[in-house]
């Protein structure tokens, strides 16, 4: 392994146990999530932190009030109602309550996750959420301030408690919020993915392909198990694979391609190649395919009748705009 | 933990049975990895591929399976190791179609191909080291993991 | 594992109901050689759908075996291989020239049944 230095093999056991520890948004192995600077330590047996827990309890519904106000005031969350955003600000306060006096962020990421969930689509921002938890914090330590000023020293020793603890859930929800928003941009962008390239059925056993853009190696073995499961589903018996939105490929690609064709019938279907541009045949040929026994034609109104009369149906007239045809008896 | 840190996961190859539990060995391994199943398979058929060589060329040897991370990156590592007979030219042996014993002669051009990383030491009278590795795609993976 | 193998009028149909070691591979070409022989059988359909990989020797063996069943007589169709397995047999460079394939027993057995309703045809 002397020329790759930055690889190192872990065997698997510990690998899972990695896996789990990732839920600790301390954990060292969250490079590439976002990090909220934290202080390193939070003592929640601190007697500090429980008196301010019983604070938090004690003002729970006029501390709340106070957020969601600030929230309202700052335009935060304009996407949802007043009603919305009084509903969630509870729960948010009393999961956040709760992670101050049990020390455990369990509840608060699930619920953090949820949240995400249902307002991301509404157009909710990253910094809109990171946003309105900070907003929390200071609330409460403008209410910490209010109740110890009479005593600085105690004061300072109850915010360096809460700090801490505090940080960790910004950093919690906040992890929470982007990971929940690359899932779902990642869902879309395979969703679009899927769009560009469908696998259309035309008629009983009978699929096209059509294929518009410039194809790369990824997306082409993309297409070949997209086609080979379409063929499973559908029962297809001919594919009519349409390259005429091809520009040009290179001879990896051209390979691919031609491994879509065998693959296809190994699992028993028949394929077609309509919109071969002469480039692209020129490449086929270069790689030494043997174009005759790619069933290719000219375009893709001649691979569907083609593919008809593979199926057993006997074309009767051809228009430009539909073949008419009729069950060969 | 009942292994020792940096164990790996080892099949040895004797016989044609072997070839079986490397490939079901090497199955699981990218499962739990997170790779797709399409991708599971593109593995095992390599696995399959360079195990049945170690039979078919040096008789014996083994299959070494073990999870890498490079960056942010994971995968699955495979290597096979054999102290058999080596391979004189491995330009020539990794041709398709080419073979010393009326195979195909597509085992070592095909796994490579199956993989995303292939690397081939040999040395003649020595033995022969494959060494394949297949990443997980995207970071995608890694935040399904951690819900 | 030995490869159960029915009879089914004049076909014979064999499917494999685990994944194969090489040697139970090779019991399944013999086995088809001797049916053939014994029921003159016209067609026979290999199900391979369990196959969880097709590689390259499993490729040649089923190659070899469909050659010699067609010598022997008999249509011979393999039905069954799954897309993923599909898939892994292209990179690897494996086809399967000169086999018929279909997608499963039922599509094998119009295959067969066009074959050989062809081949009964008296010639024009
Ligand atoms: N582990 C090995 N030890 C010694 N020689 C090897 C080994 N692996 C491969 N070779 C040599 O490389 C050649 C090419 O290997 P490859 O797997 O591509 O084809 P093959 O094994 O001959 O046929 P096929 O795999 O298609 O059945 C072999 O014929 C053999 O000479
Ligand atoms: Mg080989």
């Amino acid at each position: 392994m002397k020329g790759n230095p930055e690889l190192n093999v872990n065997r698997p056991k510990a690998h899972r146990k990695a896996e789990i520890t990732r839920q600790d948004p301390s954990a060292s192995d969250n490079s590439n999530m976002p990090q909220v600077k934290l202080q390193p330590t939070v003592n929640y047996s601190d007697p500090l932190l429980r008196e301010l827990v019983s604070h938090l309890r004690e003002n729970r519904t006029q501390l709340r009030e106070v957020w969601a106000r600030n929230i309202l005031d700052a335009k935060l969350l304009s996407a949802m109602s007043k009603e919305e955003i009084f509903s969630e600000v509870t729960s948010v306060y009393d999961n956040y309550v709760e992670v101050l006096e049990t020390g455990s962020v369990d509840a608060l990421q699930a619920y953090a996750r949820n949240l995400s969930e249902r307002i991301i689509p509404r157009g909710v921002e990253t910094d809109e959420v990171i946003g309105i938890v900070l907003l929390l914090r200071d609330v409460l330590a403008r209410s910490l301030f209010k109740k110890y000023q009479h005593d600085f020293n105690l004061l300072n020793r109850v915010l360096d408690a809460y700090e801490p603890a505090a940080n960790r859930i910004a950093n919690t929800v906040a992890v929470s919020f982007v990971q929940e928003n690359v899932r779902i941009i990642r869902q879309q962008q395979e969703a679009i993915r899927e769009l560009s390239t469908p696998v259309l059925q035309v008629r009983e056993r009978l699929l096209i392909l059509p294929i518009i853009g410039v194809i790369d190696s990824q997306r082409a073995k993309q297409l070949t198990e997209q086609l080979l499961r379409g063929i499973r589903n559908n029962r297809a018996k001919v594919v009519v694979v349409d390259i005429t939105g091809v520009p040009t490929i290179d001879s990896t690609v051209a390979n691919h391609l031609v491994q879509t064709v065998e693959a296809s019938r190994l699992m028993g279907a028949g394929v077609i190649i309509t919109g071969l541009s002469s480039e692209i045949a020129q490449t086929l040929v270069t790689i030494g395919v043997d174009l005759s026994k790619m069933n290719a034609v000219g375009d893709l109104q001649g691979g569907i009748e083609l593919a008809e009369k593979m199926l057993g149906y006997k074309v009767k007239s051809v228009d430009s705009t539909a073949a008419e045809v009729e069950i060969d008896t | 933990m009942q292994s020792p840190p940096n164990s790996e996961v080892r099949v040895e190859v004797r016989s044609t049975i072997d070839i079986v539990t490397a490939r079901q060995q090497g199955r699981e391994q990218a499962m739990a990895l997170g790779l797709s199943s399409a991708e599971v398979t593109l593995v095992a058929a390599a696995i399959s591929e360079i195990a049945r060589n170690i039979l078919d060329h040096a008789k014996r040897g083994e299959v070494v399976f073990s999870f890498v991370q490079r960056g942010s990156q994971r995968g699955l590592q495979v290597a096979a190791n054999d102290q058999g007979p080596g391979i004189a030219d491995i330009g020539l042996a990794m041709q398709y179609g080419y073979s010393t014993r009326r195979g195909l002669g597509v085992g070592l051009p095909g796994a490579k191909w199956l993989m995303d990383e292939f690397e081939i030491e040999s040395a003649v009278g020595k033995g022969t080291k494959v060494t394949m590795r297949k990443w997980v795609k995207d970071e995608n993976s890694q935040l399904n993991h951690s819900r | 594992m030995q490869v159960p193998i029915l009879k089914q009028g004049s076909y014979l149909i064999a499917s494999i109901q685990a994944v194969l070691s090489d040697a139970d591979m090779l019991q399944l070409r013999d086995d088809l050689a001797d049916k053939v022989g014994q029921f003159r059988a016209r067609g026979v359909i290999i199900d391979v759908t369990v196959l969880d990989v097709i590689d390259s020797f499993a490729t040649r063996t089923l190659r070899g075996m469909v050659h010699m069943l067609n010598l022997r007589g008999a249509e011979t169709v393999i039905v069954g291989i799954q897309p993923e397995v599909a898939f892994a047999m292209v990179q690897l460079g494996l086809t399967l020239e000169g086999v018929g394939t279909a997608l499963d027993l039922e599509e094998g057995l119009a295959f067969l049944n066009q074959k050989t309703k062809v081949h009964a045809k008296p010639a024009k």
